[in-house]
């Protein structure tokens, strides 16, 4: 079917309407992310979505953003956002608490490949508000522990205050079957982890390079430098999948604000194998 | 007492693929050393007159600062290496090194190396090659910590 048609029949389907859905918890993360747990309106069928996938998220009367989900992934009953309140919008749902309104839709984009690394090392890097879009990745290996060799976690963090997910990390950390290293840039002295850049971890890290798959989120500096590095371990560039974030407004490829090159970021994206869109990232004016 | 460190050294990433003869005679400047946590392994100013290798442990390379106490920089854990002011002149510490935990090293003597280098060129070569590795990797680290990646505007 051609691009036109599909993207016609999407919007037709109430791809751009947002669907209501109430607040049931908020908790707070760091001193500027907070996750929301939102509700679907009753009667409304079970949501689904694989992880990696984002929704929209509207805050009445201020506007309208990509946040990718950050629970567990599949038919769930209720969704949870991971949200760093930075602009006017992510602001406004900050503000709201347990029982208001949130406009939804989606679930949009490409999924982490899960079943397509079943046998490999897996390797999640991520860095800041990264760790969100991975999260959903990582309850998806652990829930079929056996399908994968060795998992690993790699999280890079500004400093201890601003981890997200502290208490569900030191769960995975007791867990034999799943390695996981946290670093930051920078810590007062009473920490007494790790310093320095989450790329710094790689070389070490216990993998074995030719039969590892990597998901890498973080800022595109961060991911470039962590990508140079799994490929220096000798990981396959055509195992290597990274999450993009860019300017999206529709969700549904129809806009063109998220366009690179050839590629919509909300369409094609937002996990992309590495070797697909690196053509692209390297040209700025892209 | 060198006997035994050769095939540690061995083991050791920054070594890897050196030749037995220049193995042999790194290993005769070499020498075990042991850090209880909050230990200094080095301070600022004072002579660079060696470098660690940790073998189990984690050192952390931290500067004071009046007014913003101690801050860490780096930290350093097993089989990676701190230090390379013994390579520049004046051969002085540029920060402190402190462990964190229970910490054992190898300490190489800078002085020790830096004469074997003078006599023998090649050696001195391979050493210097892998410490321009190890300085890229730490400057673009140091790089990626600058620009604060994960902060607001990132």
């Amino acid at each position: 079917m051609p691009d036109a048609l599909r993207h016609a029949d999407a919007a037709r389907a109430g791809a751009l309407e947002p669907v209501p859905f109430r607040i049931r918890r908020v908790t707070p993360e760091t001193r500027d992310t907070f996750t929301i747990v939102l509700a679907p309106p009753a009667g409304a069928p079970p949501f689904s979505f694989r992880p990696g996938q984002f929704n929209m998220l509207w805050g009445f009367g201020v506007g309208e953003v990509p946040i990718s989900l950050s629970g567990p992934p599949g038919e769930v009953r209720e969704i949870v956002h991971t949200i760093r309140a930075v602009g006017p919008v992510t602001q406004e749902l900050h503000r709201l608490g347990r029982g208001d309104t949130v406009g939804v839709r989606g679930p949009f984009g490409t999924a982490w490949p899960v079943d397509e690394v079943a046998g490999c090392d897996v390797v999640l890097v991520a860095g800041g508000i990264g760790l969100a879009p991975l999260r959903p990745a990582l309850y998806a290996l652990l829930s079929e522990r056996a399908r994968f060799g060795r998992i690993v976690l790699l999280v890079g963090a500004r400093t201890p205050g601003d981890l997200l997910f502290v208490n569900e990390l030191a769960a995975w950390r007791g867990r034999f079957d799943v390695d996981i290293e946290v670093i930051f840039d920078r810590a007062a002295p009473d920490w007494h982890g790790l310093v320095g850049v989450v790329t710094s971890l790689i070389p070490q890290a216990p993998f074995t390079p030719p039969k590892t798959a990597a998901f890498i989120c973080g800022p595109e500096i961060m991911m470039n430098f962590a990508l140079l590095e799994l490929e220096r371990r000798g990981v396959p560039p055509s195992r290597l999948w990274v999450s993009l974030e860019r300017n999206m407004k529709c969700g549904v490829g129809l806009c063109g604000h998220c366009q690179m090159g050839p590629l919509f970021v909300c369409r094609d994206g937002p996990v992309f194998p590495w070797e697909r869109v690196a053509p692209w990232l390297a040209i700025r004016e892209v | 007492m060198t006997e035994t460190l050769k095939p540690i050294l061995a083991t050791i990433p920054l070594f890897d693929g050196m030749k037995p003869e220049h193995l042999e005679l790194i290993v005769g400047c070499a020498a075990n050393v042991h850090f209880a946590p909050g230990e200094f392994a080095a301070r600022q100013g004072e002579a660079a007159d060696r470098f660690f290798i940790v073998r189990k442990g984690r050192l952390a390379l931290q500067v004071h600062g009046p007014g913003r106490g101690e801050v860490t920089l780096l930290t350093v854990g097993d089989n990676e290496v701190l230090g390379w002011s013994w390579l520049v002149p004046p051969y002085k510490w540029h920060f402190d090194a402190r462990a964190l935990t229970d910490t054992r090293a190898l300490a190489l003597d800078g002085r020790c190396l830096r004469g074997k280098f003078e006599s023998d060129h090649e050696l001195g070569y391979e050493m210097m090659t892998r410490f321009v590795q190890l300085m890229t990797q730490r400057l673009e680290a140091a790089s990626l910590q600058l620009i604060d990646l994960y902060g607001t505007n990132a």
